[in-house]
C-alpha cells in the first residue's frame, strides 16, 4: 500500500515533489506517536524538575543557622540507593527486551526485580527523610531543608507512582498477553523509569556529592 | 514489527533495535560506563588528591556525561534519522533547562549579593555557613 499519493497544494507543501525520501507522508502509527507524546510529557516533568534544582541552588545555604549539608547527608547511603535505581533501570531495559519477544515469565521475572531495586531505594530515602525529621531537620526548619524536601520528595513520589505503574503493567500482562497497545504502555514505563534515573544522577551530584564537599 | 516496514522510518524513544544479543549488549555497556562514572564522580568527591575548587564542576561534567549515557544505551536516542524527532524535542527540552537553571542561579546569586547586610534581616536572606 503507497504512502505517496498526489499530496493537496496547500499550505506550505508544493504538490507533489516534497517528499524527503526521509519519512512518508500523513501521521504516524500509534506505536510512534504514543511513545513520543510521552517522551513530550517526560521532558516537561524534567522541565520542573529544573525549577526545583533552580530554587534548590538558590536556597542551599539558607540554613537559618539550623544544619548545613555536611552535617545532614550520609554518602554511603546514597551510593547504596544510586546503585539500587541504576540496576532497577537495567533491568527495565532487560524486561523490554524480552517483552518484546513475549517471553512471560522472564519479563515478569526482570519486572519483579526492577520493582524490588525500586523498593530498596524508596526504604533508604524514607528512612533517610524518617531520620533527618527526627533530628528536628525536617522541611519547616529552613528554607534550605524546604527546598531539599521539595526536590527530593518530588523524585520519590515520582518513583512511587512508577511502582504503582509497573505493579499494573505487570498485571495487565499477565492477564491480557503481549498486545500491541500493552507493549506500547510498557514502553512509555521504561522511558518514564529510565527519565527517573537520569534525575537522581542530577540529585545525587548537586544535591549529595556537591553538598557533602569539605569546605 | 517496526524493524520490517520499510515505510516507518521513525522510533519511538526507548525502542531497543535488532537482535537479542545486541540490544543486551547495548544495556550492559551503559550499565557499565554509568557504572564507572557513578564511581568516579564519588572517588572524585572524597579524594583531596585533586585541586579543591574545581572539584564541584568536575562533578556536574560527570553527571551530565553520565546523563548522556542513560540516553544513548537506555533511551537509545541517536543521530540516526529515524529520531530526529525525538533529538529535536530533547534539545528543547536541554534548552528551557539550561535557561531556568542558569537563569535563576545567576539572578538570585546576584540578588543575594545586592542585598545589604542589615542586621536584623539576616534571618530572612542567605545566612553562609
Amino acid at each position: 500500500m503507497s504512502t505517496h499519493a498526489e499530496a493537496p497544494m496547500v499550505g506550505l507543501t508544493h504538490g507533489g515533489s516534497e517528499d524527503t525520501g526521509l519519512g512518508h507522508r500523513g501521521p504516524e502509527s500509534k506505536s510512534i506517536v504514543v511513545p513520543y507524546g510521552f517522551w513530550l510529557f517526560v521532558l516537561s516533568d524534567m522541565i520542573i524538575f529544573s525549577a526545583l534544582f533552580a530554587s534548590y541552588a538558590t536556597l542551599v545555604h539558607a540554613t537559618d543557622g539550623g544544619p548545613t549539608t555536611n552535617e545532614l547527608f550520609d554518602r554511603t547511603l546514597v551510593a547504596i540507593e544510586t546503585g539500587a535505581l541504576l540496576l532497577s533501570s537495567f533491568v527495565c531495559g532487560l524486561a523490554m527486551i524480552t517483552a518484546k519477544r513475549g517471553n512471560m515469565v522472564w519479563t515478569q521475572i526482570w519486572l519483579v526485580l526492577t520493582g524490588l531495586l525500586g523498593v530498596v531505594f524508596l526504604s533508604i530515602e524514607l528512612f533517610e527523610f524518617g531520620k533527618m525529621i527526627s533530628e528536628g531537620a525536617g522541611p519547616q526548619r529552613s528554607a534550605f531543608l524546604s527546598s531539599f524536601f521539595t526536590l527530593v520528595g518530588c523524585h520519590g513520589a515520582h518513583v512511587t507512582a512508577g511502582l504503582l505503574w509497573l505493579g499494573t503493567m505487570m498485571a495487565q500482562i499477565w492477564a491480557k498477553g503481549f498486545q500491541p497497545h500493552i507493549l506500547r504502555r510498557l514502553l512509555c514505563f521504561s522511558v518514564f523509569w529510565h527519565a527517573l534515573d537520569i534525575i537522581w544522577v542530577a540529585i545525587f551530584t548537586i544535591v549529595y556529592l556537591i553538598g557533602t564537599l569539605p569546605a | 514489527m517496526i524493524e520490517n516496514d520499510p515505510e516507518t522510518r521513525n522510533v519511538a524513544p526507548g525502542t531497543p533495535h535488532d537482535s537479542m544479543l545486541s540490544e543486551t549488549v547495548s544495556y550492559v555497556i551503559g550499565l557499565a560506563l554509568a557504572v564507572i562514572l557513578t564511581a568516579v564522580s564519588f572517588w572524585v568527591a572524597s579524594t583531596s588528591a585533586l585541586w579543591g575548587p574545581g572539584v564541584a564542576t568536575g562533578l556536574v561534567v560527570l553527571a551530565i556525561a553520565q546523563m548522556g549515557i542513560h540516553l544513548v544505551f537506555f533511551l537509545h536516542i541517536t543521530s540516526g534519522p529515524d529520531n530526529t524527532n525525538n533529538v529535536l524535542a530533547l534539545a528543547f527540552g536541554v534548552l528551557i533547562v539550561f535557561l531556568v537553571m542558569i537563569g535563576t542561579i545567576w539572578i538570585m546569586g546576584h540578588m543575594n549579593a545586592n542585598m545589604g547586610p542589615e542586621p536584623n534581616m539576616m534571618n530572612m536572606q542567605m545566612q553562609r555557613g
